[in-house]
């Protein structure tokens, strides 16, 4: 049995099955991000101006969270590049940039691990402060964001790609949806990075 | 530039005979996994109905020894008489309410009813996702084993009250933690379910089925899926939070220099213990229309159905259900009266949750009016229908005063609210979703209930269920505080409503009898009952179009809907129903 | 769908966007180094924020020309993330500011 636009777009909403269903993944996400950010407002204000100060004392690595906001960016680049590429028909050249958004995300997974173990090695932890305390949380989770968001790319990449052969133009929307979630993990660390490290 | 639709590997297996796993276990068929959520509901409706029986033991009997159980319960859980321990007491009463809420109704009322009906009555061959409404089941399956295993811990499981506010949440030594880690199973099933039935309602509609013309059922759907949606993750939010709060000893919710058991607690402190309950009534408030809108759909569908005449106002009640689904977003705060936030924001809260009684008025209104006239057929689910309206209208009613913030905070605590919230929940919504058992039955399984079973339900039903809680109301009037795990009997303000608690428990071990019938009645009628047609009904709405059971793709003919949902005895017709689609064979 | 002459100019499009974010990221670290009060430095963070995070929604995630439905969610979901933000905060702020404003009328916290 067919599920009905499935690939072709809704005479009336001009939209496919998957791209409805990848934007309403993500408004949810944006409900979840936001209570995160009304959370970190709200210890913040809270802290009796005592927020400088544990942040002062975190001593996050500004010059490595900058190379990783430009990881970043380049992996969204890759991205839409990686889509250019299937729209194109160009197989190898999308392989090329889907392995490059990949890998991007392991660079930056890498980094993080990195000032986390560093953080960990000054005995700054989760129960250290409320500052630490939301920085772990939010930067966390935004870590499971960029794995999931690496695997769902790597499947398509990889194993995912013979769609090519049979139905390419699922394949091409497909992979649009899974950059647009990519897209979002990186439109989230653009606020995170001021948040955290700069402000 | 587009190629033609090719078949994917996932779907061609349809076209030969599926194995037993997949068809009934693994199935991707919205059909079975509605049943096997309504199936999952039912069985944790009454799980937690037993949980609240034992309670009751407790509230009627203080301190005697529970009969039978006493010895199976452990020594964590019953004195050395046998009598129930007041942690013991704490861990039922909070297992209770998110079991029926987040296991029980929910899982009936969306993934069950939902998943079932509402591809049907909108012309779908199924869900737009099929997998991932697999996927979504077997995550509440997960939340459930998760809930359920949390008994088996070795301090029990969490026993901080349904709303698990910190910081006791945070620091008790109960089964909190795998209780969140159960709501985040709970809450993902809940947000896949939810992008699902959006895209399916705006995508897969039969051709001809415009907005307006969509069953007030699917309606309630739609909107009970954003709720869900948009309701939902700032509670993950707050579950991650309160989970690395215990995990992880972070004071997201601990303040400063927090006292427990005579010491300083060993936390760095500076959180907001009010935040939780902004992130968990964010969820909470709307998750209360997630309860009852499904319902109201369901009373919808059965009273049109039964009075044979279409729904009054079915414009008024849709754009109601839209604007009351939008308010609810904006009124969680009226749980939080007595926090002191200040006379501003109560102003705010209460103007905002006296708006949102508007629309239910509007939409229970619609249905009384819907009856007048009619030509009434009194079968089992135009009973419950039937019932669900005056019971709903009491527990609405009681809420009126819990909106202002004046008469909220003598009352916000006490049995009263108990009172409130069940009416609107048990008589209310559970009604309503019994009358969608009795009314959907003949679909699921291509056999009707019994009927006289299905009076032997109702009428005790009711009048147990009332037996249960207008006591409460009594008892909470007088100031009897909720959470006492005596009853109050130890207070003097209680003295002359504490006899109540009795009859209440009495009450509760009655209906408890009364299911009895429905329970025989269900799975006898699955093999022995009358064999129902198409359409046992004489309805309009899509779904009776079908087959019964339907098979996988649900139509054996194109739909074409040409017109509303109700067209119930329309002048010059040659029978008393026009159904909303003809098949295009005829 | 777009042939292979508007294709090249979304590439080009998104090739620029990269860069203008690259120039925002260099902006907002520079930015916070200048000696300004707090309140103005979170403004100036968050205004280049704001911009970037548009640039990406607009560009990447094609929210610049997108069907109805979207817009919809989309606008739903802003409102409601307004009020999960403002509404505890302002249940915080007014507290304080109730002691002035109701004359002693406010509930000790």
């Amino acid at each position: 049995m067919e599920i009905p636009y499935t690939v072709e777009a809704h005479p009336e909403t001009g939209l496919n099955n998957g791209k409805i269903g990848i934007w309403l993944f993500l408004t949810s996400e944006v409900m979840l991000f936001g209570a995160l950010f009304a959370t970190f407002i709200m210890l913040r204000l809270g802290s009796d101006g005592q927020w400088a100060h544990m942040q002062e004392e975190a001593e996050l690595n500004i010059p490595l969270a900058t190379i990783n906001t430009i990881v970043l960016i380049a992996s969204s680049l890759t991205m839409v590049m990686a889509w250019a590429s299937l729209m194109r028909g160009q197989l190898g050249r999308f392989k090329l940039f889907g392995w490059a958004t990949v890998g991007c995300g392991g660079i930056f997974l890498v980094i993080k691990y990195f000032e986390y173990t560093a953080k960990f090695a000054h005995d700054h932890f989760p129960s250290s402060n409320t500052y630490l305390a939301i920085y772990f949380t939010m930067t966390g989770l935004h870590a499971l964001h960029v794995i999931g968001g690496m695997a769902w790319n790597a499947y398509f990449t990889g194993p995912g790609s013979k769609l090519f052969h049979t139905n390419r133009q699922w394949l091409t929307d497909r992979v649009e949806h899974s950059g647009l979630f990519w897209h979002f993990v990186d439109l989230v660390w653009i606020f995170l990075f001021p948040v955290f490290y700069l402000l | 530039m587009a190629e033609p639709v090719h078949a994917s590997p996932a779907h061609e297996e349809h076209h030969h005979e599926q194995s037993f796993w997949r068809k009934y276990i693994f199935s991707t068929d919205h059909k079975v996994i509605g049943v096997q959520y309504a199936v999952t509901g039912l069985a944790f409706l009454l799980f937690g109905f037993g949980l609240m029986m034992v309670m009751r033991w407790q509230l009627a009997y203080p301190d005697t020894p529970i009969p039978w159980l006493g010895s199976l319960l452990g020594e964590n859980r019953v004195g050395a008489n046998g009598s129930m321990l007041p942690d013991f007491y704490n861990e039922l009463g909070a297992m209770h309410g998110t079991i029926m809420v987040f296991l029980g109704v929910v899982p009936l009322a969306v993934g069950g009813f939902g998943n079932f009906v509402m591809p049907l009555q909108l012309g779908a061959p199924d869900m737009a996702f099929p997998r991932i409404n697999m996927i979504s089941y077997w995550c509440l399956f997960m939340g459930g084993v998760t809930m359920f295993g949390s008994f088996f811990l070795p301090n029990g499981a969490a026993g901080n009250g349904w709303t698990s506010y910190s910081p006791l949440a945070d620091t008790a030594l109960n089964g909190q933690t795998a209780w969140l880690i159960g709501m985040i199973f709970l809450i993902t099933s809940s947000l896949l379910g939810a992008i699902n039935f959006i895209t399916t309602a705006i995508q897969l509609r039969a051709p001809g089925m415009t907005w307006m013309r969509l069953p007030f059922f699917c309606w309630a759907q739609i909107v009970t899926a954003f709720l869900l949606l948009l309701a939902f993750p700032p509670l993950e939010a707050a579950g991650v939070l309160q989970l690395m709060d215990r995990v992880a000893s972070t004071s997201f919710f601990i303040p400063e220099g927090l006292v427990i058991g005579g010491e300083v607690a060993e936390f760095s402190g500076g959180g907001s213990p009010l935040l939780w309950q902004h992130l968990f009534w964010f969820l909470a408030h709307p998750e209360v229309y997630v309860l009852i809108l499904p319902a109201m759909g369901i009373v919808a569908e059965v009273i049109a159905n039964n009075s044979r005449k279409p729904l009054w106002g079915y414009r008024s009640m849709v754009y109601s259900l839209i604007f009351l689904g939008f308010m609810s977003f904006i009124v969680w705060a009226h749980h939080m009266f007595i926090t002191g936030m200040g006379s501003v924001m109560s102003t705010f809260f209460q103007t905002t949750t006296m708006i949102i009684s508007i629309p239910s008025v509007i939409i229970l209104s619609a249905l009384f009016i819907s009856l007048w006239g009619g030509s009434i057929r009194f079968n089992t689910a135009m009973l419950f229908a039937l019932g669900f309206l005056p019971m709903f209208g009491i527990g609405g009613l009681t809420g009126l005063p819990l909106g202002l913030s004046a008469a909220d905070i003598p009352l916000h605590d006490t049995y009263y609210v108990i009172g409130h919230f069940h009416y609107v929940v048990a008589p209310g919504t559970l009604f309503a979703l019994f009358a969608g058992v009795y009314y959907w039955f003949p679909k699921v399984t291509g056999r009707k209930m019994n009927e006289f079973l299905g009076k032997l339900h109702f009428w005790p039903s009711l009048v147990f269920m009332n037996g249960v809680f207008f006591p409460m109301m009594i008892q909470g009037l007088n100031g009897v505080s909720r959470r006492l795990a005596d009853g109050g009997i130890t207070y003097d303000f209680a003295g002359e409503v504490a006899g109540l608690n009795r009859m209440m428990s009495v009450s509760a071990w009655c209906l408890a009898v009364a299911q009895i019938p429905f329970i025989i009645n269900f799975f006898m009628s699955i093999r022995n009952g009358k064999k129902a047609g198409r359409n046992p009904w004489n309805s309009t709405t899509v779904e009776w179009l079908a087959p019964s059971p339907a098979p996988h793709g649900n139509f054996d003919q194109p739909i074409e809907v040409v017109r509303g949902p109700y067209e119930y005895s329309v002048p010059g017709s040659d029978k008393d129903y026009v159904p909303q689609a003809e098949p295009a064979s005829t | 769908m777009s042939d292979h002459a508007d294709l090249d100019k979304t590439v080009r499009t998104y090739i620029l966007v990269f860069v203008a974010l690259m120039v925002g990221t260099l902006v907002t670290v520079l930015a916070a180094e200048l000696d300004v009060s707090v309140p103005l430095a979170i403004t100036i963070g968050l205004f280049i924020a704001t911009v970037k995070a548009s640039l990406v929604a607009c560009f990447f995630m094609h929210l610049i020309d997108e069907k109805r439905v979207i817009y919809w969610a989309l606008a739903l979901t802003g409102a409601f993330l307004v009020a999960l933000v403002a509404l505890p905060l302002l249940t915080s702020v007014i507290d304080q500011l109730g002691h002035f404003t109701s004359g002693g009328g406010a509930e000790p916290h």
